[in-house]
């Protein structure tokens, strides 16, 4: 943690006091209000996935995997983007698929197993969750290829360029797959930008097990920028990655982007953090926590108030209410009609195979009879 | 109608499919300026450009999981694993995430990939040089997997396989790179589906169900038959998954008599499969049960042994013999 907070390659530009810092190299670029839609998405995200987490333990969800301590990566990163930017998910980025209008009923549906990871409310640039560890990130450097073949990359319009943003973790890094993505997106100057949110922990394995040196060091070996930032400051992250993206936007390939972070809950609900990691260094994070600086910095300024934030209290209620009836009210699925998205036509063994389920359901109703 | 080998007509293959659809790439280690280890894509960058036809660096995880990405953007990248052994750095992309793609995404998305991969033994190599691990695919839901007996089907196949809006691993046997057959490549359709199998030679005696490079030692063990009297079928499967069940079963329930010959090990292999199939469809049309003839169940061994380890015309005339015996 000192090591990040010394370094001068540590970018922060809201410091956990809630002060605005200078960095001689980014700076965010928004307003007031700005940040302020900012801090609502990091408290809305935070109420999602409280929710989740509290279904989770009613029964209604089979496992759940919290952001809780990552609103400001996530928030930060997504506000960055836009169509036709990729977003190349792992399976926590709840907060990003929030800034990019899905429902997060959607998102439980997975959780509780009434659905694969297609969500109705998903736009086309928001790929499916990921759950094997890394793999994501070569499909996004594929995305990135494809982003250039279609002519979306190095425009004179800034505009019509687009990059694939893909998320993963510290322990991600780990995995060949990660790797060999680095590689074919240098030696292609593919427009992806690898936003790793370095939570501390793999589970329950420390990030110096993965590494002995900081992540975003790792670019270089690589051929390409490598960037370090308070992944817990809303406005530095969105400083960073605006910056990043525009760089593999105009074809100049690929950037790195460690947004230094804390898990503070559980990897997922099955988790159970006590047994690796103590309380002290949860309280010494809990001090960084991304919203809190947002709302002290916001009213040192005048930009919200009390009023202001109690609304956004009775808003997060709501959605929570949302979630819970919506949670519920989730369509159970038919093993019956899982045989149709196994291959693009069913094939005579899955044809045969479906009638003889059919029948042999069919036949305990006739027994009941 | 031309001749030539199957090498030619997979690159004539290859050339055709990459004219017809600017969506078609080629993306593999060495098939740019070399043309590929075995010549098959060669002159393809030349005549596409390099944006078509691609040199990857050399990670076979690489090349098939950036390929989910281009083939969910819309591209049909066809995938070259430089020979069979290397394919496992790939198999968890290819498991996990090439054939369920589909699956995951409720029929929303489909990869529409060939993963074109040298297979079998037979040609002096080197360990990992000689595998056939074709059920390893033929056991995941989702993917296609289909090998090619000769050039005719190479030239047809590896079009459809690209057209396929599923992922396709197409073997092709190495050791028949450079038989020679005749292919009309002015046709405008291909004579069949690429998911039938073919009745190469019929017979009334027995039939013989092979695949790729067995093919044709198949219809030599039908020919050396013929003159001791014996009438063999002879069937070429052409597709592994799905399989042609109702070709393999007809043919069957008319010999009454079956033998699945393959270099792959013995155990769960397709000769596993196959035979399970039969016996549940064709009891009582059976005289004799279902033999397989396969690769023993070792590693691949050293290349001076390979004659004795592969199935080849006399094993396939003994298991002729046994079953014929019943």
């Amino acid at each position: 943690m000192t090591e990040a907070a010394d370094s001068t390659d540590f970018v922060q530009l809201l410091d956990q006091a809630g002060r605005r810092v200078e960095h001689p190299t980014f700076a965010y670029a928004g307003t007031d209000a700005d940040i302020a839609a900012s801090l609502r998405d990091m408290v809305l995200a935070r109420r999602i996935d409280t929710e989740a987490t509290a279904l989770q333990r009613k029964g209604e969800l089979g496992l759940w995997p919290p952001l809780l301590g990552q609103e400001a990566a996530q928030i930060g990163s997504a506000r960055a983007t836009r169509e036709p930017d990729l977003i190349i998910p792992s399976y926590r980025e709840h907060g990003v698929a929030w800034c990019w209008g899905i429902d997060p009923v959607d998102l439980l549906g997975t959780f509780r197993g009434t659905a694969m990871v297609d969500w109705p409310s998903r736009p086309d640039g928001f790929h499916l969750y990921a759950f094997v560890i890394g793999t994501q990130t070569l499909h996004a450097v594929g995305m990135a290829m494809a982003l250039q073949r279609d002519g979306l990359v190095g425009n004179d319009d800034p505009s019509a360029n687009g990059a694939a943003v893909v998320y993963f973790g510290d322990g991600a890094t780990s995995q060949g797959d990660v790797n060999e993505a680095f590689i074919f997106a240098a030696s292609y100057a593919a427009p992806v930008v690898f936003f790793c949110q370095n939570n501390q922990y793999a589970i329950s394995e420390p990030i110096a097990l993965q590494s002995r040196i900081p992540l975003y060091r790792r670019a270089s070996g690589f051929g390409f920028p490598g960037v370090r930032v308070d992944g817990n400051d809303v406005l530095a992250v969105q400083a960073v990655t605006e910056w990043a993206i525009e760089h593999a936007r105009s074809g100049k390939g690929p950037v790195l982007i460690e947004a230094y972070t804390y898990r503070m809950g559980a990897h997922t609900t099955s988790d159970d953090p006590t047994k690796y990691r103590r309380a002290e260094e949860e309280e010494q994070w809990r001090a960084k926590d991304p919203i809190e600086r947002v709302k002290t910095y916001l009213l040192g300024t005048g930009a919200i108030d009390q009023a202001w934030l109690d609304a956004l209290a009775v808003e997060s209620e709501q959605l929570a209410e949302r979630l819970r009836a919506g949670c519920a009210a989730l369509p159970e699925p038919l093993l019956s009609e899982q045989w149709q998205h196994a291959y693009a036509e069913m094939p005579d063994l899955l044809v045969r195979q479906r009638a003889e389920y059919l029948a042999y359901e069919a036949s305990f109703l006739q027994e009941a009879k | 109608m031309s001749t030539m080998t199957m090498t030619k007509a997979l690159n004539a293959g290859l050339r055709r499919a990459l004219g017809a659809d600017p969506k078609v790439l080629v993306f593999g280690e060495d098939i740019g300026k070399l043309g590929g280890v075995f010549r098959v894509t060669e002159g393809l960058q030349a005549e596409f450009g390099p944006d078509r036809v691609v040199d990857s660096p050399l990670a076979e995880s690489g090349i098939v999981g950036a390929s989910v990405g281009l083939a969910l953007r819309g591209y049909r990248p066809v995938v070259e694993i430089q020979f069979d052994g290397f394919v496992y750095p790939a198999f968890d992309q290819i498991v996990s995430q090439v054939s369920r793609m589909r699956f995951r995404s409720h029929g929303r998305f489909s990869v529409p990939m060939v993963i074109r991969i040298p297979y079998g033994g037979g040609i002096g190599a080197i360990e990992h040089h000689s595998e056939s691990p074709e059920a390893y695919f033929a056991h995941t839901p989702g993917l296609k997997v289909v090998t090619c007996s000769n050039p005719l089907d190479a030239y047809w196949m590896i079009q459809q396989a690209i057209a396929d809006d599923d992922p396709v691993v197409f073997f092709e046997p190495k050791r028949r790179y450079h038989e020679k057959g005749e292919v009309d490549t002015e046709a405008a359709d291909a004579p069949m589906s690429l998911y039938q199998a073919r009745v190469i030679k019929p017979g009334t005696d027995a039939t013989l169900l092979a695949y790729g490079p067995m093919v044709r030692t198949c219809v030599e063990a039908a020919i050396a038959a013929g003159k001791e009297g014996r009438n063999l079928e002879v069937v070429d499967l052409r597709s592994l998954s799905p399989l042609d069940d109702a070709t393999i079963l007809a043919s069957v329930r008319r010999t009454g008599r079956a033998i699945v010959v393959h270099e792959a090990v013995g155990t769960l292999g397709m000769g596993a499969e196959i035979a399970a199939r039969i016996q549940a469809e064709c009891f009582y049309e059976l005289q004799a049960p279902v033999l397989r003839v396969t690769g023993y169940d070792l590693p691949y061994p050293p290349s001076r042994t390979e004659d004795g380890y592969l199935p080849d015309l006399d094993r396939v005339l003994d298991a002729v013999d046994r079953s014929l015996a019943y």
